[in-house]
């Protein structure tokens, strides 16, 4: 069990740590869209069923879609 | 470092207002759930606070978007599978949604989990069928009014009680739909505002105008 | 064991709020930040469940009639952080509302050439 829960909070620091190093910003903001959901199964790991799905329907859905609709109305790349 | 991290309690059991919470939570609510009756019963003057900082941040994009609007080029279609995917699926995530949004006060769920599923449902049309707009006017009528029963159920609490947002429909049996007197129809109302304004976000964003 | 348990945890919230700060101190590009800040209210948001979080416990819902009261989890946090993140997405939206505002007076998002081009 502890083995599990080990492994997704890495790959959660892992997908932050892209997000921070991308530089394409629609990659950086499907690394922030990993991160949410990886919280969200963290969420219900500690028996939380009401945040896990709030943070799953507006974290990884809505935030993503609002961040690639903006992304596209200025520049993709980092300069 | 290691001896102070050891004296953080880690896991110990909860204070004294939760257990309170828990214990009372059906007989004084009538809601099976109790995160749901924190959120809207004890703790319900929050979330009215909370619904409004959403509406302001809604209504603050409207305006500054207003000034930078430009003209669109044609508009591409979808491809085939996308189009016919997007027209299967809405149907389907706005009745789960609906679900949802229903049954706050028995289920994990509620108001805000079931606003934003359906406002994804709202987002897959405009990435499939792309020449479809949501209509201004009932995206504003829709929001007004689940704002504006919100804060007259609680009016009405204080007219015949003694408080704001008394729960004075009556409670029934706890695990039936209609109980938990007032909790039920302010989540719904709750849900509308949330899911139309969500909607009316991601419509403010969308660079092509009418 | 269990103690180790919540070390994970709180290790994962605390990670990323750092994460999260090095982004918005650090970066040039105002959408990088604006996504710092986003990686930023999710640790703050997963701190303050861990709080509410006992060992053996169990959801705050009484899905069957007779389930043990003693050994639920704190609802107080869980209603808290229920707000906290639909109050984010508000803030970030309305931040990227006024990126775009930038983006098409300056030209461009680099904080560096927005700050010359004050002067």
């Amino acid at each position: 069990m502890i083995f599990i829960v080990s492994l997704l909070v890495f790959l959660m620091l892992v997908g932050a740590a892209a997000a921070c190093v991308f530089r394409d910003l629609i990659s950086a903001v499907i690394a922030a869209a990993l991160v949410s959901l990886i919280a969200s199964i963290l969420f219900y790991l500690l028996q939380a069923p009401d945040v896990a799905m709030a943070e799953a329907a507006i974290g990884a859905a809505l935030t993503t879609a609002i961040f690639i609709v903006a992304i596209r109305r200025t520049n993709r790349y980092e300069q | 470092m290691s001896l102070s991290l050891a004296k953080i309690p880690f896991g110990q059991p909860k204070p004294k207002i939760a257990r309170h919470y828990i214990d009372r939570g059906i007989e004084e609510t009538g809601a099976v759930n109790v995160v749901t009756s924190v959120v809207v019963s004890y703790r319900g003057f929050d979330t009215l606070g909370e619904v409004t900082v959403l509406f302001v941040a809604a209504t603050g994009l409207g305006a500054v978007l207003r000034i930078a609007k430009t003209k669109a080029a044609a508009i591409e279609p979808a491809s085939f599978v996308l189009r016919t995917g997007c027209r299967v699926l809405f149907p389907l995530i706005l009745v789960f949604g609906s679900y949802v949004l229903i049954h706050g006060h028995l289920t994990p769920g509620g108001g805000f989990q079931g606003g934003a599923i359906v406002a994804s449902a709202f987002v897959l049309i405009y990435l499939g069928c792309r020449e479809k707009r949501i209509n201004d006017k009932t995206s504003t009528v829709l929001e007004s009014l689940g704002g504006v029963t919100f804060v007259v159920v609680g009016l009405i609490g204080l007219a015949v009680g003694g408080y704001f947002l008394l729960n004075f429909m009556p409670k029934g049996q706890p695990y039936s739909l209609l109980s938990a007197g007032v909790i039920p129809v302010i989540y719904i109302a709750i849900g509308f505002k949330v899911g139309s304004e969500l909607t009316g976000i991601i419509d403010n964003l969308i660079e092509e105008s009418k | 064991m269990s103690v180790l348990h919540n070390y994970a945890y709180y290790a994962g919230a605390f990670g990323l709020i750092f994460i999260g700060l090095y982004v918005i101190l650090t970066k040039h590009n105002l959408i990088k930040v604006i996504i710092g800040l986003g990686i930023l209210e999710t640790g703050v948001n997963l701190f303050l469940i861990c709080v509410g979080y006992t060992r053996n416990g169990t959801a705050p819902i009484f899905s069957r009639a007779g389930l043990d009261a003693e050994l639920m989890v704190d609802p107080v946090p869980q209603a808290l952080v229920l707000t906290a993140i639909v109050i984010g997405v508000a803030v970030l939206a309305l931040a990227l509302s006024l990126a775009i505002r930038l983006y098409h007076h300056y030209g461009t998002l680099n904080l560096r050439e927005i700050r010359e081009q004050k002067w």
